[in-house]
């Protein structure tokens, strides 16, 4: 009977499947039963008119899929952002440049002293005004601020990691120093940022949540306005926890499987 | 600048043959911050010559070849490569750098490219070959290193013999005229050190000129025209191998050789 567990593939179906099962049943039970306790009376029907309505026969997206959208909208927009400071602070900082190391690492140290909260409360209130920019454009700047200074350091640590030799290798061919960057070296710099850069965009995403304090209709506004109007508090928390880890998982297998056809190809 | 006759036999001055010389130190020296690792060196090196440099470890063997191709620039003295004079801190032209290949000692093969595309890059991006003419070339010296039927797969698929191959070939789709060797044997496991010194050996007939910093004295021996010894930066000894072997002139010299001889005789 011990000799059983001992098999390989028992193990991993009992780590893979089993294991998972019984902790997923385990919350469940726990979820389901203390509901009962307070006598909470769960109405999963009404949820679905929060994520599609069907109004004169066309499927329309209702509150919550809007919310995701912009959470969307957001997050890649900051993404993107996010990258080119995040190269341009890695540049900075690599720089044989006294004031552009200075700058570059002051910018660092403020973002990630401070929470991010109080950022975008600064941006919002303080540097909103002054250069007049709306809620959104706000919000994509200050998500992009914060997640820059970390990406920043992951781009550093991708391009300190390229041995000297590869350079030297391309420039003893004879290289042009932009081709030798394009060919040779930021390709492998991009492969092994691959794995930290997914944690990056995932963080991004949850991070976003963030601006429903500056009243943008995302996904988490969307949820908090529908559970005031109708006291759906457990099923909605739960549909649009559920809706966010669809998308970073989506994200994260999406990133594992670039990785795995570039470590095959 | 070459073939100077003096009264006291100097072979660091001397090239052999009326080869015009093709790479030329005049008094270089060169330091890591307080530490000098070359000391006012002399050496003239002729257009087909085979030159080995040997020494201990720190000795600046490295350091004096990848001043050649610049990798490393000197901080007195004069190099002159090809005819083209270089001060401290000065470089190549770009087109004169890919004309000297080297061989690295940890073979820097490009991993995120396949051994044909390792090939083809350089002389795609600056020959203006075509993709087609460029791994044509490529497969014509993977087949001059034995390894034609290797060109599909990455470099670490590959042995460190095979690649050290792959990397001598690669040097040669430059069409170099001269190719420097870094210790190109000492990562290598010891049963693939020969399959890779044969194919140095191979070259010898090719005009190219080639100067290898290596420890391999039997093959030092067999292939070169002249051996270099450095010790502490500065060149002590410089002759032909036989002379160099069985009667060197410089006690440091025969000390150095009792050292790493020591077991190759007995064995």
């Amino acid at each position: 009977m011990i000799g059983l567990f001992r098999r390989p593939w028992v193990r991993s179906a009992l780590t893979n499947w089993v294991q998972p099962a019984a902790i997923a049943g385990i919350l469940v039970f726990a979820v389901v039963r203390g509901a009962e306790n307070i006598n909470y009376r769960w109405q999963w029907y009404r949820v679905d008119e929060f994520l599609f309505t069907t109004e004169n026969g066309t499927w329309a997206a209702g509150p919550l899929v809007q919310g995701l959208f912009v959470t969307l909208e957001i997050s890649v927009l900051s993404l993107i952002l996010t990258l080119v400071i995040g190269l341009a602070t890695a540049l900075l900082r690599l720089s044989s440049s006294v004031v552009g190391r200075g700058l570059a690492r002051g910018y660092l140290e403020l973002i990630r002293n401070t929470p991010l909260l109080i950022q975008l409360y600064v941006m919002y209130f303080v540097l909103g005004p002054i250069l007049g920019w709306g809620q959104t454009t706000t919000a994509i700047a200050c998500l992009a601020a914060f997640q820059g200074a970390y990406t920043s350091e992951i781009f550093r640590a991708g391009l300190r990691a390229i041995p000297r030799g590869q350079v030297e290798a391309g420039e003893s061919l004879g290289l042009k120093r932009l081709d030798n960057y394009r060919y040779v070296i930021l390709p492998q710099v991009l492969r092994n940022m691959l794995p930290p850069l997914t944690n990056e965009a995932v963080s991004l995403v949850k991070n976003s949540s963030i601006v429903s304090v500056i009243a943008i209709f995302d996904l988490t506004t969307q949820g908090r306005n529908l559970i005031a109007d109708t006291f759906l508090t457990f099923e909605i928390w739960l549909t649009v926890a559920a809706i966010y880890l669809a998308v970073t998982l989506a994200l994260s297998t999406a990133a594992a499987m670039a990785e795995r056809r570039r470590a095959g190809a | 600048m070459s073939d100077d006759t003096q009264s006291v036999p100097d072979d660091t001055q001397t090239v052999p043959g009326d080869a015009p010389s093709i790479i030329a130190f005049d008094g270089v020296s060169k330091w890591f911050g307080t530490f000098q690792v070359l000391r006012d060196v002399d050496l003239s090196i002729g257009a087909g010559e085979c030159v080995v440099i040997c020494g201990p470890s720190g000795s600046g063997k490295s350091t004096l070849i990848r001043c050649i191709n610049r990798l490393e620039s000197h901080d007195r003295g004069a190099v002159r490569v090809h005819g083209v004079p270089l001060g401290p801190g000065e470089q190549l032209p770009r087109e004169l750098r890919g004309k000297i290949g080297m061989v690295f000692q940890s073979f820097n093969l490009f991993p995120h490219m396949t051994v044909l595309r390792n090939l083809a890059l350089a002389p795609m991006r600056n020959l203006g070959m075509d993709k087609e003419k460029a791994e044509e070339t490529a497969l014509s010296y993977l087949e001059r290193v034995h390894i034609g039927d290797q060109a599909e797969k990455y470099p670490d698929q590959l042995s460190g013999g095979q690649q050290q191959r792959v990397a001598i070939a690669r040097a040669l789709c430059m069409q170099p005229d001269i190719l420097l060797f870094d210790e190109p044997t000492s990562s290598l496991d010891p049963e693939m050190i020969r399959e890779v010194l044969d194919v140095i050996f191979e070259l010898t007939d090719s005009g190219i000129t080639m100067v290898c910093v290596t420890h391999e004295m039997g093959f030092a021996r067999k292939v070169s025209d002249r051996v270099v010894f450095m010790d502490h930066g500065e060149i002590v000894e410089s002759a032909a191998p036989d002379t160099f072997f069985d009667a060197p002139r410089e006690e440091r010299t025969r000390a150095f050789l009792n050292q790493i001889l020591h077991y190759e005789a007995s064995a």
